[in-house]
């Protein structure tokens, strides 16, 4: 198989950023992206590929778009909105139970749908529910949580659920690690870490602030600031729209 | 694409008697020259149901043998990504030996797949993915049935040899080529080889490092990655060794053993890790009972489990597989994060109370925990093992269950197997008979089942907020279906024992 890849030195993946998150993709190296022998690259497939992907990334940029109270700036560094607080070892049956693994994330619709449901398997001690009955969008920017976020399954549904809803990022005490990979590859939702628990700190409805280039969460109805662990080269990852999309930005895959 | 089976690490031997004497031989040391070798090392030793350990710092390598030591998933990854040698933290190019996905995740894969490489584009090795649908069978969802439809179109499309497809939904047995759980189907059907990287879209893919082989599972965007380049970027995890020795009392199984696991060291204890699985009392057991223990390797948080091969692996597989295999054994120098030893004779019959599989409680403790039903299925707990085992203590006590006992074989394998072999000292009666006159379900048509829920008209969904035993993997709120539903997991015995009593119960009630 005529499969070649210079595998640059520094090349690393994405992880928690206690063990420090690092870009997939090194820029500074060349990389050809694999091809299979039976596939046959024109350049016309690949442009329309590229376009494809532009065109869905569009479809699922992880900004809260509908939310009044909610906005980013154009270099998508700044997540300001209301904060939804839930606890410790949120599994993924609670993030999108598994009734709802018939919709299919790929198709456009059915990813629509899947927001919908976002955080919908909360027990009902969580009275506020994520996304209101009978709405599709949710009104929280940043879902901040307590340790081993979204452990469980390795159903990618999970964090497409959640970025699908509006949902811009997760700040949470840490993750498990399919659903940090999975947040990282589909380009859905930030998957950030708080030094600490902000879990106790902010409660749902609080007004937040994630200034990304610094590293910190602003909450303005405490008027307490909280410094976050950054996201490293994930974010350029995830900002443009997961690994595929970045492979194609950075020029990973070759255009033409 | 280079062959990855033929490469070799340096410090390895191929040759299968002296690498299993050397691995072996390590594991069978006496305490004396463990904590010798504990000392030299650096590396801390745990005995089990003390405090929890800290994680040990690695001593750099003074000597050049030393160096080049691995673990069993070190050299599996190096092997896989043609590198002489790896250690922990290393990102690199894995070439995957077997890609496996189901009706729930394969759609969307294959959705990205074509998203990505092209409406036209052909999947890395058409003899290399395994496509299994078995989560949302038997149901009358039209999603969850377009959703097989999907996986037909695109092996059809792509003309791949191993899809265990079914479209008669009334009855399993028409459809022959149909599997059931894909973790199971995976072992059976012979796709699990030690030394091999097998990637599938499902948590519980773990499973297969019972094989010695690198099982991890993964999104559908790694997914559709793997069908375009058979590749995929992967960390390489360090590795927490668990020895456990000693003879396996009569009423344990390997799922109180890793309840044991994941009670001691946590949900998050392994995350981003590889688990080892060695000893006497591992040794001990078949092909079965290490799936189960590699199985709920992702309810600690861990990467990927390991189980050394040995003759019980190489037997399982004889009639199986014709594919060459290269087994990998853990060099006696390598370098582990923490070991944990358990002596399994002082182990005694686990439930995870809910609501997560780390909430370990003796069975015998939780004698008063009044149930509802039991269920008896998944990858985790619905395999012929588990079954036979279940069957053993209906026997034992003659007398029928006080609830509602559903029983889903994991595969049509299985559910044959429940109807023709013969339960040990049973005077020939099988399993079927042996549940049927404990008043158990008649054996359902094998799937995930309600292991996840699933759609609402799956068979024993958890509809209302009861109190169930199940041999399954998880019991977060809402995971067989009704949010407030309270599962305790359990090993077959345990779950059977349970039936009887109509409480939570200690199966030695029944089995000494």
């Amino acid at each position: 198989m005529a499969f070649t890849t210079t595998t640059p030195q520094n090349l690393t993946t994405f992880t928690t950023s206690s063990h420090k998150p690092k870009l997939p993709f090194s820029p500074s190296h060349s990389l050809t992206f694999p091809t299979h022998p039976n596939q046959t690259l024109t350049s016309r497939a690949i442009s329309t590929a590229i376009s494809t992907s532009t065109r869905i990334h569009s479809l699922f940029t992880p900004r809260a778009t509908s939310s009044p109270s909610s906005s980013t700036t154009a270099a998508e560094t700044t997540f300001h909105g209301l904060c939804y607080v839930v606890g410790d070892n949120i599994d993924t049956d609670q993030i999108i139970p598994a009734e709802y693994l018939t919709l299919v994330p790929s198709k456009p619709d059915e990813y629509e749908k899947l927001g919908t449901y976002a955080l919908i398997g909360l027990p009902s001690s969580y009275a506020t529910r994520f996304v209101e009955p009978g709405e599709s969008k949710t009104k929280y920017t940043v879902v901040i949580a307590g340790a081993n976020f979204g452990c469980g399954s390795s159903r990618e549904h999970a964090p497409v659920a959640l970025g699908a809803s509006g949902a811009a990022a997760v700040v949470a005490e840490s993750y498990a690690r399919i659903f940090f990979r999975n947040s990282v590859a589909t380009g859905e939702v930030y998957p950030l870490e708080s030094e600490g628990r902000l879990c106790e700190e902010c409660r749902t409805g609080d007004v937040v602030t994630i200034e990304l280039k610094e590293s910190k969460l602003i909450n303005h109805t405490t008027g307490k600031e909280y410094a976050l662990k950054s996201i490293g080269d994930a974010g350029p990852v995830i900002e443009a729209g997961g690994i595929f999309a970045y492979a194609r930005k950075t020029g990973m895959i070759p255009s033409h | 694409m280079a062959s990855s089976s033929s490469f070799l690490a340096p410090s390895s031997t191929s040759i299968l008697h002296s690498k299993k004497d050397v691995g072996l031989s390590a594991l069978t040391s006496t305490s004396s020259i463990s904590s010798q070798r504990c000392q030299k090392t650096g590396f801390r030793r745990i005995c089990c149901s003390v405090a929890a350990p800290q994680q040990s710092q690695r001593q750099p390598s003074t000597t050049g043998s030393v160096k080049t030591a691995m673990t069993m998933t070190e050299k599996i990854l190096a092997r896989a990504s043609e590198k002489p040698y790896l250690t922990p933290g290393d990102n690199v190019w894995v070439n995957v030996d077997i890609l496996m996905t189901h009706d729930v995740c394969g759609p969307g894969s294959i959705g990205i797949f074509k998203r990505e490489f092209g409406e036209d584009a052909k999947v890395w090795d058409r003899e290399k993915l395994v496509i299994i649908p078995d989560h949302y069978i038997f149901t009358s969802d039209e999603r969850a049935n377009r959703n097989v439809d999907i996986l037909r179109d695109f092996c059809q499309e792509q003309n791949i040899k191993y899809f265990y497809d079914i479209k008669d939904l009334s009855n399993f047995k028409a459809n022959p080529d149909y599997k059931g759980v894909c973790h199971v189907a995976l072992a059976q059907e012979g796709h699990c080889r030690p030394g091999e990287v097998l990637l599938g879209t499902d948590s519980h893919t773990c499973t297969a490092g019972a094989f010695g082989q690198f099982a991890t599972g993964i999104g559908n965007t790694d997914a559709g990655f793997v069908l375009g380049t058979g590749k995929l970027l992967l960390k390489v995890p360090p590795t927490l060794r668990f020895v456990m020795d000693g003879e396996m009392p009569s009423y344990l199984l390997a799922k109180d053993l890793i309840l044991q696991i994941i009670g001691e060291i946590t949900m998050a204890g392994a995350t981003y890790k590889a688990m080892e699985f060695v000893g006497t009392t591992v040794e001990s057991l078949n092909m079965e009972e290490r799936m189960t223990l590699c199985n709920m390797v992702v309810e600690a948080g861990g990467k990927n489990g390991v189980v050394p091969a040995d003759s019980t692996t190489y037997k399982y597989l004889e009639d199986k597989t014709s594919v060459p295999y290269q087994p990998v054994y853990s060099d006696q120098q390598a370098r582990f994060l923490s070991e944990y030893r358990f002596d399994v004779s002082k182990l005694e019959p686990l439930v995870a109370k809910p609501h997560s599989p780390d909430n370990r409680a003796l069975a015998r403790e939780c004698k008063d925990v009044k149930i509802d039903r039991v269920y008896i299925g998944s990858c985790t707990g619905g395999k012929t093992e588990d079954f036979m085992a279940a069957a053993k203590v209906f026997l034992a006590s003659g007398k029928k269950v006080k609830v509602p006992t559903f029983l889903v074989p994991a595969t049509q394998k299985v559910w044959m197997d429940l109807y023709s072999i013969p339960v040990p000292g049973a005077g020939g009666k099988t399993c079927s008979q042996i549940f049927e006159e404990a008043g158990c379900d008649t054996p359902a048509s094998p799937s995930c089942g309600a292991c996840l829920g699933g759609p609402k008209d799956t068979y024993a969904r958890l509809n209302e907020p009861q109190v169930c035993v199940s041999t399954t993997n998880r019991n977060f709120p809402g995971r067989m279906g009704h949010k407030e539903g309270q599962i305790y997991l359990a090993s077959p015995y345990t779950a059977a024992a349970s039936a009887l009593t109509g409480y939570v119960t200690d199966p030695r009630e029944f089995l000494q």
